[in-house]
């Protein structure tokens, strides 16, 4: 009898033990897991800070050398070692501007269509076509624009341009010299076709998600479509449009290679946006490989530092933007 | 007189929605049209180079014929290495901001970051790993061509892991618990499932966003005429090779760089597709 019970107590105890074994491992293995995935997600903080003090440390030499002056210099020079960012910052601009130029009233056009005229069975197909091309590798963009666009440019709308308002006075400066082709004005035009469907992918989303009551009150009142879209889908929908927008000039100002095929790389400011110029990203693209030379090499990684600058605080603000109409929606 | 006023407002007012309606139309036309005039002349320029002779010989020197075995080789090695190092981080980061941290300061921290890492310029991200891999070593190497595309899988995994995880139902989750099942069991054997197709296209997107990617590989993994699969060495990759061809001056390579953007371009195109697919079978189940 005592027997039996020594050993059921036994028996007891040693199941206990192992069950209690098997919940350490457990609870082990669950927080093992918890602190993977809290650590994957700090190294996502961690990746940006990497590539922020790396390029810090990699554009020191440059920053010792030339100070301040390297933002606002003209000079490219790897021969004497002279190097400013100055025409690279402004092809980066002037491309981005003239794409978004292009680009923002198409697309908020294409999004009006697709929201508010398309016929329904037509809005699935042309919503999946734009996204689908939103995905095209950048660098099909680049050889169709070297081999198709650069020249059909260069024999069709360039003279066209230098002829008629390259003789306007005041902005005849903007349109002179030869037509080469290649150039600030293709790259820009390129770029508007690269951002296209970013733009009109979120400019559609914002418009579809104003809420249909408005716009049927505005209707009901009298209006018509385009009276609607200006006056309520568009101040409603103002937050995200922006954000998208801002969304596609981050692409815009990073972008490499669509722009590093037709840009030309020539380091100066022209007058002529038909002129070659060169982008930031060009810069790198074009030189980083050949760069001899520390200091060469640094001025081309603050470049990319300059560049990356800029673009974190034009995505921050499109982000920040994206975010406050998300709560709105949500 | 009141009456014509009223007319001539109303006219004015239709015609200036007729002129909108008509410039939407226009865009749309426009907008789309210009992008079929690229996949067309891509399609035209591309298919007439496209043969066996493609997949199975090296690239040439100028003035001879060759295939692009080599490249295309390099590039599904750098790929393979790109998932094989980002998914897993990614995955296991998204976790974290779905699952245990879902309302931290952190999680939100960390997808403000992540977003502007998702579109930031990609050629920084090549000189990042030229300055922690390339010049610390002293060569260009595979590894190097691998880990900068990694930085560029690991944003998208992390987005689309965190909206499926999101996504999944808490009735799973608090059913899982009420049987006892620890946390981290649940959310592999549960929640992992349960947005399984979500999660793998998430990295079917990745490989099609870093199939076309050239400018991080321009100074990572550098380029190779020649066979090498060896990856200390700099090896060749698709989207380098067309850069490199198609800015040549000999025909036989800008032909051979077109049918590389063609093939670049269908296998893009096949990612998106199927992930897109994928993801409206999830739904129906």
């Amino acid at each position: 009898m005592v027997d039996v019970a020594l050993q059921s107590r036994a028996l007891v105890s040693a199941e206990a033990v192992t069950r209690a074994k098997a919940l350490d491992r457990l609870r082990l293995g669950d927080a093992a897991f918890r602190l993977m995935t809290r650590s994957a997600a700090m190294g996502v903080l961690a990746l940006l800070s990497a590539v922020i003090i790396s390029l810090i440390a990699g554009s020191l030499p440059a920053i010792k050398t030339f100070g301040f002056g390297f933002l606002v210099s003209e000079s490219w020079n790897p021969v004497t070692e002279k190097f400013g960012a100055l025409p690279a910052i402004y092809g980066t601009i002037l491309t981005s501007f003239i794409a978004m130029l292009i680009a923002v009233p198409i697309g908020l056009m294409i999004a009006f269509f697709l929201t508010e005229l398309c016929p329904p069975w037509l809005r699935r197909p042309i919503g999946i076509a734009i996204e689908l091309l939103a995905g095209i590798p950048s660098i099909i963009y680049g050889i169709w624009g070297l081999f198709v666009f650069a020249p059909f440019l260069q024999e069709t709308l360039q003279p066209f341009l230098i002829n008629t308002l390259g003789n306007v006075p005041g902005i005849g400066s903007l349109f002179a010299g030869p037509p080469y082709g290649i150039g600030m004005l293709t790259s820009g035009l390129i770029l508007a076709i690269m951002v296209l469907p970013f733009v009109t992918s979120i400019t559609r989303d914002v418009f579809e998600a104003v809420p249909p009551v408005l716009k049927e009150a505005a209707y009901g009142l009298g209006c018509t479509t385009w009276e609607v879209v200006r006056n309520v889908v568009l101040p409603y929908a103002r937050v995200g449009v922006i954000g998208g927008v801002m969304l596609g000039l981050g692409r815009a100002l990073g972008e490499t290679m669509a722009v590093t095929f037709v840009i030309g790389n020539a380091h100066r400011i022209a007058a002529s946006v038909l002129a070659p110029g060169t982008t930031i990203s060009a810069t790198i693209a074009n030189e980083f490989t050949e760069a001899v030379g520390d200091l060469y090499t640094s001025a081309l990684i603050t470049l990319g530092l300059i560049l990356f600058v800029i673009t974190f605080i034009v995505l921050a603000i499109a982000r920040y933007l994206l975010m406050r109409i998300e709560r709105r929606i949500g | 007189m009141p009456d014509t006023v009223l007319a001539s407002r109303y006219a004015g007012r239709r015609r200036s929605n007729n002129a909108a309606t008509a410039l939407a139309f226009a865009a749309t036309i426009v907008g789309v049209g210009w992008l079929v005039l690229i996949l067309g002349s891509l399609l035209w320029q591309g298919f007439s180079g496209l043969s066996l002779a493609v997949f199975t010989q090296m690239t040439p020197p100028p003035g001879s014929s060759g295939g692009l075995l080599n490249p295309i080789v390099g590039s599904l090695i750098l790929t393979f290495i790109a998932v094989a190092i980002g998914t897993p981080i990614g995955i296991l980061a998204g976790t974290y901001m779905a699952e245990y941290g879902r309302y931290d300061r952190l999680t939100s921290v960390v997808r403000f970051i992540n977003d502007i890492l998702l579109s930031a310029p990609s050629i920084v991200i090549g000189l990042f790993i030229y300055e922690v891999m390339v010049a610390p070593l002293g060569h260009f190497s595979g590894w190097a061509g691998g880990v900068a595309l990694a930085v560029l899988v690991i944003p998208v995994v992390v987005r689309t892991t965190e909206d499926m995880l999101t996504l999944v139902p808490d009735a799973l989750r608090e059913a899982a618990t009420s049987i006892g099942l620890p946390r981290s069991l649940a959310i592999r054997h549960i929640c992992y499932r349960a947005a399984r197709a979500g999660m793998v296209t998430g990295v079917l997107l990745a490989v099609a966003r870093i199939s076309g990617e050239t400018a991080p590989l321009l100074f990572t993994s550098l380029n190779n005429q020649f066979w090498s699969t060896n990856l200390n060495q700099p090896i060749a990759s698709l989207p380098v090779i067309i850069f490199q061809f198609a800015l040549s001056p000999y025909k036989d390579w800008q032909s051979l760089a077109w049918t590389g953007a063609l093939i670049i371009t269908l296998a893009v195109l096949a990612l998106s597709i199927s992930a897109r697919a994928l993801v409206a079978t999830g739904k129906q189940s």
